[in-house]
This record gives structure tokens, C-alpha cells and sequence, in this order.
């Protein structure tokens, strides 16, 4: 069965590359076909701690609108249309500002002449690499670029054809976040277990939510047993799907680059654990 | 002639808003008549992106042919010029003080934004 997991947090550094590269290769271990994307397209790096090469790369584009003046009368429909003011008319004059484009295509549905056509716009490269029974993708966001969401759905599209599809979300809780989720069978909050920690992943389970999306969480660094964190995710009725001890190990091989699934002892089997759970297996 | 200036009030007496797209409005000002009119932002100031933009759209659809405020990003400078619109800068004080400047006849309009752009 197809299936779709998203890792997210709502503060950076929580450890969702760590999680999300675990387990992929807690499926590799087991000898499944596995795809990680990375989603986390301003800063992408799922393949360093995968220790792979992202040599297949090939542009990204998103499509922005472009105005046949032949056709278009100045009406106004398309600037009115856009949320996010990529368009406007003045003197019966059509300017683009294709930087602020969602790449959402309402000019086009609006615009009662015909007159506009969508034509690509380089943002960035997704890429790819392949490392044991893991294909990654990812996507790289030109340097300067406002708009994330495009390319990550760009990166998304090359989910099909596994059983099994992880996504390495970006942290935050805007449209990257739900462009990156949305859709995901289940949604893997990674929450630091401290009051920073805490507070974000609060506003990421609402944000998630929205989206109505399965959740659980995963509390990274934990101290014993983290009992103020799991009651405020009882308060919230946040299921709880593991928790990771605080491990100065961990810290300090994903900090030299390496791949704590396989350096760090006991890490391996917490993720081969959290696998188990998320796919429903008594652990 | 009708002339938007950016301000943070609807009086002539109203303290100068430095902002263009940003700004909490535009008195918008008939020299001939001495009329005026106030148009204001609120919707731009919550903008997530694109305020001056669509604020110097706004401005054009009141028939104004100059715009005295006190900066204008890359963005909102294309869409008044595009609509012939002059745009003159570091205006201070008061509305009534930036109109007495403007009047004075030694105020050049500006050639370019002389702010950068923000991406959201």
C-alpha cells in the first residue's frame, strides 16, 4: 500500500532531518523501495546526513502569468483576481510582478479575453541521488527567491511509484509547511521537549490541523520522562508516537555530518521502533 | 490637479505618513478646488505581499497625477509610473507643509524608488 509520511516541526533544529533520514533507512533495513523528499527547500540536507551525492539535477520552474497585449482590453479581472498583488492594471495596462507570483493560475481563470498564458520562470533545481534502496529528492531554492511552495510541489510530484514516501518538511508554519503536508497520510511532529519546543509545536499541530491531517509526536530530547511535555500534548489530544532520550551523541554526529541511524548506538533501533508504530505494528 | 499625499490623518493639518504602501492613508487633494478626500490603507497595511503595489493602483483610480510622500519601494514606483503619476520624496511635516512644497515649485519628482523592495 501507498503511503505517505511527513515530518514537521514548527522551530528549526527540532531534529526533523534526523527523524525523517531514519526512517528511511529503517525501511531500507527492511528491504522496502523508499522515498525521501526533502521539502525543506531553502535549506535541504537530508543528503549530507544520507552521506549521497545529489548528482541528477535538473531545473525548477513555476508558472507565471504573461499578458498578450493584442488581446487583453485593461478590464482589470486578473489584478483583481490575485491575492498576492502580481498584477496590476493602470491605464488599461497590465504590469507582472512575477517574484510575488503563487503560481496559483486565478489570473487566468479570470481573465474573460483569453489573454494571458502561463510561462515558466526558473526558481531553482530539484535533484536527485540514489542510495541503497532510498531515492532522494530534493529541492534547492534560488538564492533570493520569495517562494517556496511552487518548488515544493515540484519536489512532491515525484512521490508516486513506492510504497512509501517520506517527506522532510520546513520548519515554520506557513504555506511551505502546508505545501509540504498537505495531503500526507500522517503528519510526524518533532518537538523539542522544552518550553521553545513546546510553544512551536503548538502552533504546527494547529496549522496541521487546518489541514486535516492525522498527527502524532515525537519529543526529542527528552530528560527522563519528559512528563510536563506529555501532558501538554494530553491537554491538546496530541497522540504521543515516541519519545528520543537527550543524547549528546547525536548531537555531535549529525554535527560532523554523519548518519546517527548508523553511528549512534541505540538510535537505529528508535527509529526501526518509531517505524514500527507509525505503520501500525505492535512495537 | 489632484495630488495623493500619504499621511496618517484625514486633515490637511495631519502629520506626514513616511510610508507609501504601508502608509495608514492618502489625503487626496484637489489644489484647484481646495477640496480633498481621504482614502485608507488599512487592507495594504495588513498585506502579506504586494502593498505597494496595490497601493499605487488605488491612487491612480482617484485620478491623481502626483504622489508626495516620504520613500517608495521599486514595486510601487513601477505601477505610478506606468500610470504617469510623478512621485516626489522625503516629504515632512505636515499634509499642509508637504502641499506648500510641492507648490513652491522646488521640489523635483523623482527619477527612480529610492528604497529597496521587500519580498513579502
Amino acid at each position: 500500500m501507498k503511503r505517505t509520511f511527513a515530518v514537521a516541526s514548527g522551530k528549526g533544529g527540532a531534529g526533523k532531518t534526523t527523524v525523517a533520514v531514519g526512517l528511511a533507512l529503517a525501511l531500507a533495513d527492511r528491504g522496502q523501495s523508499v522515498r525521501l523528499l526533502d521539502c525543506d527547500v531553502e535549506e535541504p540536507n537530508c543528503h549530507v546526513q544520507l552521506g549521497v551525492s545529489l548528482t541528477a539535477t535538473e531545473p525548477a520552474t513555476a508558472p507565471v502569468p504573461e499578458v498578450d497585449t493584442a488581446c487583453c482590453d485593461g478590464c482589470g479581472a486578473c489584478a483583481q483576481a490575485c491575492r498576492f498583488h502580481s498584477l496590476a492594471v493602470v491605464r488599461k495596462q497590465v504590469l507582472v510582478f512575477p517574484q510575488l507570483c503563487h503560481a496559483c493560475g486565478a489570473c487566468l481563470y479570470a481573465c474573460p479575453q483569453g489573454a494571458i498564458r502561463e510561462v515558466p520562470r526558473r526558481i531553482g533545481l530539484v535533484r536527485q541521488a540514489e542510495a541503497e534502496s532510498i531515492t532522494l529528492v530534493d529541492g534547492l531554492l534560488d538564492v533570493g527567491e520569495a517562494m517556496a511552495s511552487p518548488l515544493i510541489r515540484q519536489v512532491r510530484q515525484r512521490e508516486a511509484g513506492t510504497e512509501v514516501t517520506i517527506l522532510d518538511g520546513p520548519p515554520g508554519t506557513s504555506c511551505s509547511l502546508l505545501a509540504a503536508t498537505g495531503g500526507a497520510d500522517h503528519v510526524l511532529l518533532v518537538a523539542e521537549a522544552t518550553p521553545f519546543g513546546l510553544h512551536d509545536l503548538a502552533l504546527a499541530s494547529e496549522a496541521v490541523r487546518l489541514l486535516g491531517l492525522p498527527v502524532s509526536v515525537v519529543l526529542n530530547r527528552c530528560r527522563g520522562t519528559a512528563a510536563d511535555a506529555q501532558a501538554f500534548l494530553a491537554e491538546r489530544d496530541l497522540p504521543l508516537a515516541g519519545c528520543l532520550p537527550e543524547d549528546r551523541r547525536v548531537a555531535e554526529c549529525a554535527a560532523r555530518g554523519g548518519t546517527p541511524y548508523r553511528e549512534v548506538p541505540g538510535f537505529g533501533a528508535a527509529m526501526r521502533d518509531l517505524l514500527a508504530r507509525l505503520l501500525g505494528e505492535a512495537a | 490637479m489632484r495630488i495623493a499625499v500619504s499621511t496618517t490623518g484625514d486633515t490637511l493639518a495631519a502629520a506626514i505618513d513616511r510610508r507609501f504602501g504601508r502608509t495608514a492613508g492618502f489625503l487626496v487633494v484637489d489644489l484647484d478646488s481646495g477640496a480633498s478626500e481621504y482614502i485608507a490603507n488599512s487592507q495594504n497595511l495588513r498585506a502579506a505581499q504586494g502593498a505597494g503595489i496595490q497601493a499605487a493602483q488605488n491612487v491612480a483610480a482617484t485620478g491623481a497625477e502626483a504622489v508626495l510622500t516620504g520613500h517608495c519601494g521599486p514595486k510601487a514606483f513601477r505601477v505610478l509610473a506606468a500610470a504617469g503619476i510623478a512621485v516626489y520624496l522625503d516629504a515632512q511635516g505636515t499634509v499642509a507643509e508637504a502641499l506648500e512644497r510641492f507648490r513652491s515649485g522646488e521640489w523635483e519628482p523623482c527619477e527612480d524608488a529610492d528604497v529597496e523592495g521587500h519580498w513579502v
